[in-house]
């Protein structure tokens, strides 16, 4: 009998506004000195009131488009109500029914929803005099943070690795967040069932394992991977699986039990009365679509088409979208002084001479060594001759008239010469060699 | 004769009769008197007062501006125990906030501070302002200072018995069902509850986030409209006050009142019709056409407001845990809880769409009555409350009794239009009448304007309690 | 009699709103406001055919700030910690949790 995992993501994107989602406040809490970065709303006292943070819902329309969903015209915001220490108001400004983003597709992977809401405060678990407490943060309470979560459509634990990976890098080439996993500033949960049969699989499972708590992308398909076995595994032996929530034990590199929900939970969501609600015009979206970079995908197409780099180089030079700007302003600068963009890209990849340096600087510097780094005539001479006489036969080919094979030596002798051949001289001296023999 | 107005107060400070120490020590001798048994304050800014009254005597003294740069320099003002005082003891007359000095002060307490106004202290309510009657109060029900017997009104008792009973020349409060108005009426003031998005909420305790109305008690409609002038405006910490320039009001229009034939059922006490109808004949007389117009959906206010203000509430009084501050969930009140829970059930799961979502959409239909109405009039006349002020403990035992007589007062915080409560008459026990004016959105220069018209050819709101 | 409010669902109720009710109160409430709920019916005599909810009075929209820091109102650490019962190091402290309810 064949399984098929039925997985979907839910990821948390922590911003790097200047100040929090409905307050002032700056936004930076990571080292900050606890209770600090404080006032009335994001500490929930009475009578605060909440005031929206336009680029917040900038950063997340831009999201949005990169994942090509369908932009509300009409959006608001909505009070989730549960009660928790690291919720000050005991109810967080979310979205419910109208969020800002929705039905987009990515790699095709269905993009279910992504909305805006605050962050909560930050707990840390603790032993003071003997007792055991938890120790309450709010410099992080009201930070802006954007929701997405997928529609469950992957079947394996390496596709979403893939998935993940891919989410960070458009999230960073957009520069709303760090995206980073061990900062917090991205946060993983994914829920994974696992269906009898083959795809496509017509009726969903009835039960959904969440796992929380994995604050890594290896150890999430870790997780993934010894869940679909230990779901498969049950479902042979004839057991049911129950709704849960687990986390993952990397010592023993299996996932473990933490909560088994017997209901779900009654938020009593109904609309922020405090917030007005937003109106978004094609025009703004227009707007914004206008000033977001090429992505990733894109990126790598052009470079493979334009530049004709490898693989290795695209994927080097497109990890980070500095890296890719950098690399393309020396193609420009390059070109004046006959540089190639291969030859910049393998001095940016391999020979990482770029550390700290402008790029003009960079290009000045590759340019000089190119330059000076020509070999002498002596060794040219002694190097063609080496080669002329490891490729006997390559000589009689062009004594027979086979004047292409100079390409090929060509070739050896750059290689004999570790690049350093003069190009411009090369063919003339391998001929007047070959006609000496 | 006590000081009323805040042109008289302002002519005796100009003229060096008083000075605004005389006017604190002067209220701050009256509450002691009265306080034991009117119970209007929960705290007392003694000395706060007198550096503020020191400070502005320097002013006025030294600056030949003080008054066109202090519009309110010398008026003493109480706060309704809702508005954060910073530095000053605020409650929400609950136990839950029986010791919390707030870190802030609201936005219209700065407003007011700025203009010279001196706060001498906080006033009692019923608690978190649940109520109508003043009965509500962690620290005890207030009475009404023109017949200890009764009630004064709620939920902001406080402010109006101590403006009422000359402990302060104006005060604050907040009306999301009729809190000020009703109070108003009871105590013969001038009570405003202006258009929702007018004044800034910001710093204020709030109790229903799309009903709250920050407004205040005066004696007279002149002063009324001098407060609302400091307070009202745009605030960068509040994003649901509209940017509203409020236009002079050119008297050379011709106005329309709208009398509406379903706030005059069964049910209204005959003496509060009296007054009423009285109150229109004056308007007559200056020449004001009278229109008899219809609010179809007013008796389902009711449900409406107690389906919408609870939920609100039960939302809103969530951060009290006891962790940041206050105490725990226990020291809530019975009113309270009730609110909550009536709150909490209208929106949990299975029944969001038939109580709140229906609500919702029921309040449009209230909101379309107004719109309706104010094509045809500029104001509306009406009652504020079916009966005269009743005996403290008459309506203890059944909440939906109480609520019921709000139906007078909740449709205007349902449709966010403002209402000026004004001093009419009395009953034959010796009890104020009110009535009141309700007016479109932002039009509080209309309300202003016929109020201070009806003053001028009247004399309710010179009267004082024994 | 009748009660629209059961003893249940008022237990419920209270435990949504983190309310701590004797058993008495329970029951104490549900009395009470059964009648009210059964008030609230109501509102099905009235048409709302099409009719939109409303929220918020103002009309307002795209109310929002720009992105920069106010400093203006930070409440400094001992202040923000000077209402709560227990703190500890700069924190407030609460009683150990075990897990989140959502």
């Amino acid at each position: 009998m064949k399984y098929t995992p039925i997985i979907g993501l839910e990821v948390h994107i922590e911003q790097n506004t200047n100040s929090k989602m409905f307050c002032g406040c700056s936004a930076e809490h990571f080292l900050v000195k606890a209770n600090t970065h404080v006032c009335p709303v994001c500490l929930g006292l009475p009578g605060a009131l909440p005031y929206a943070n336009e680029k917040a819902i900038e950063n997340t329309i831009k999201l949005g488009l990169a994942f090509t969903c369908r932009i509300a015209e009409f959006s608001k915001f909505d009070r989730k109500h549960y009660f928790y220490p690291d919720l000050p108001k005991s109810y967080q400004i979310s979205q419910y029914d109208l969020p800002f983003c929705a039905e987009g597709t990515f790699n095709s992977i269905r993009i279910r929803r992504i909305h805006l809401e605050e962050d909560t405060a930050k707990l840390q678990h603790t032993t003071v005099d003997g007792k055991k407490v938890s120790l309450v943060d709010f410099n992080r309470s009201g930070v802006p943070l954007i929701e997405m979560v997928t529609e469950p459509d992957f079947h394996d634990a390496e596709s979403v690795d893939v998935f993940l990976k891919e989410v960070q890098m458009v999230v960073r080439y957009l520069g709303i967040s760090t995206a980073d996993m061990e900062k917090g500033s991205m946060r993983l949960e994914a829920n994974i069932s696992v269906a009898p049969g083959e795809l496509p699989i017509t009726e969903l499972p009835s039960y959904k394992v969440e796992l929380k708590n994995i604050n890594s992308f290896r150890f999430l398909k870790k997780a993934l991977e010894a869940e679909i076995k230990r779901q498969t595994e049950a479902l042979e032996r004839g057991e049911r699986l129950i709704q849960e929530t687990r986390g993952f034990d990397e010592k023993t590199g299996k996932t473990i039990s933490q909560r088994v929900k017997e209901e779900a939970s009654d938020y009593r969501y109904f609309p922020e009365p405090d917030l007005p609600p937003i109106v978004i015009e094609k025009t703004d979206i227009e707007a914004i679509r206008h000033n977001m970079p090429e992505f990733p995908a894109a990126k790598r197409a052009r470079f493979a088409e334009e530049y004709q780099l490898n693989n290795e180089f695209i994927e080097v030079l497109v990890s980070e979208k500095s890296k890719a700007d950098y690399f393309e302003e020396g193609v420009e600068l390059g070109k004046k002084v006959g540089l190639s963009p291969k030859f910049i890209a393998n001095a940016l990849v391999n020979l990482k001479l770029s550390e700290n340096m402008d790029v003009a600087a960079f290009i000045k510097k590759l340019y000089e060594e190119t330059k000076v780094a020509y070999a002498t005539h002596e060794e040219t001479e002694r190097a063609i001759h080496a080669v002329l006489v490891a490729n006997e036969d390559a000589v009689a080919k062009y004594k027979n008239g086979k004047v292409e094979i100079v390409g090929f030596l060509i070739g050896q002798t750059q290689k004999e010469l570790k690049g350093k051949g003069d190009p411009k001289l090369l063919p003339q001296l391998i001929t007047s060699q070959l006609q000496k023999k | 004769m006590p000081i009323l107005t805040i042109t008289e107060l302002h002519e005796k400070l100009k003229a060096g009769t008083v000075t605004c120490v005389q006017m604190v020590e002067h209220y701050l001798s009256r509450i002691k008197a009265q306080n034991e048994s009117l119970n209007a304050f929960i705290t007392i800014s003694e000395e706060y007062a007198y550096e503020k009254a020191k400070a502005y005597d320097r002013i006025i003294a030294d600056n030949p501006n003080a008054f066109s740069e202090f519009p309110l320099i010398g008026v003493v003002v109480s706060i309704k125990d809702l508005y954060l005082t910073r530095g000053i003891r605020t409650t929400a007359a609950s136990n839950v906030l029986s010791d919390f000095i707030p870190q802030y002060s609201a936005t219209v307490v700065q407003r007011l501070e700025h203009a010279g106004a001196i706060v001498i202290g906080k006033t009692n309510c019923d608690a978190w302002a649940h109520g109508a009657s003043g009965e509500n109060s962690d620290f005890g029900a207030s009475r009404n200072p023109w017949n200890t017997e009764y009630v004064p009104g709620g939920s902001s008792s406080g402010s109006a018995i101590a403006v009422a009973s000359d402990m302060s020349l104006v005060a604050m409060g907040t009306d999301t069902g009729g809190s000020i108005r009703q109070p108003a009426s009871f105590t013969n003031l001038v009570g405003l509850k202006p258009t929702y998005g007018a004044v800034p909420r910001y710093g204020v305790i709030a109790m229903a986030s799309s009903l709250d109305s920050m407004g205040h008690f005066t004696h007279t409609v002149e002063d009324s409209e001098t407060l609302f002038s400091v307070t009202r405006g745009i605030d960068e910490r509040d994003s649901t006050v509209k940017n509203v320039t409020y236009e002079p009001f050119d008297t050379s229009k011709t106005i329309k009142i709208g009398i509406p034939k379903e706030y005059f059922s069964e049910g209204l006490d005959p003496e509060v019709e009296k007054v009423v109808r009285a109150a229109a004949e004056v308007f007559k007389k200056m020449g004001i056409e009278l229109v008899d117009i219809s609010l179809p959906h007013t008796k389902y206010a009711i449900s409406v407001y107690y389906i919408v203000q609870p939920a609100e509430v039960s939302s809103n009084l969530g951060r009290y845990d006891g962790v940041r501050y206050g105490n725990g969930r226990e020291c809530f009140g019975a009113e309270a809880k009730r609110r909550i829970m009536l709150g909490t059930y209208v929106l949990s799961s299975g029944y969001y769409d038939a109580y709140y979502g229906k609500a919702m959409k029921v309040r449009s239909r209230i909101i379309t009555d107004f719109k309706e109405a104010f094509s045809s009039v500029d104001a509306i006349l009406a009652p504020v409350s079916p009966t005269t002020a009743f005996k403290l403990g008459q309506k203890a035992n059944d909440p939906l009794q109480m609520y019921l007589a709000d139906i007078y007062t909740v449709a205007a915080n349902l449709a966010g239009i403002p209402g000026l409560a004004i001093p009419g008459g009395f009953a034959s026990n010796g009890l104020p009448i009110g009535f009141q004016l309700l007016g479109n959105h932002f039009s509080e220069s209309i309300l202003f304007e016929l109020g201070k018209r009806y003053q001028k050819v009247t004399d309710w709101h010179t009267k004082q309690p024994k | 009699m009748h009660m629209s409010l059961t003893h249940d669902e008022t237990v419920h109720i209270a435990k949504l709103a983190k309310l701590p009710l004797t058993s008495e109160e329970v029951d104490h409430y549900a009395e009470q406001l059964s009648p009210i709920v059964d008030y609230f019916n109501e509102l099905s005599e009235v048409d709302v055919d099409g009719v939109e909810g409303t929220s918020q009075t103002t009309g307002l929209i795209d109310v929002l700030r720009p992105d920069e820091v106010d400093d203006t109102r930070y409440i400094p650490n001992e202040e923000a910690l000077g209402q709560a019962k227990i703190t500890h190091n700069g924190y407030f402290s609460v009683p150990p949790i075990l897990s989140k309810d959502n």
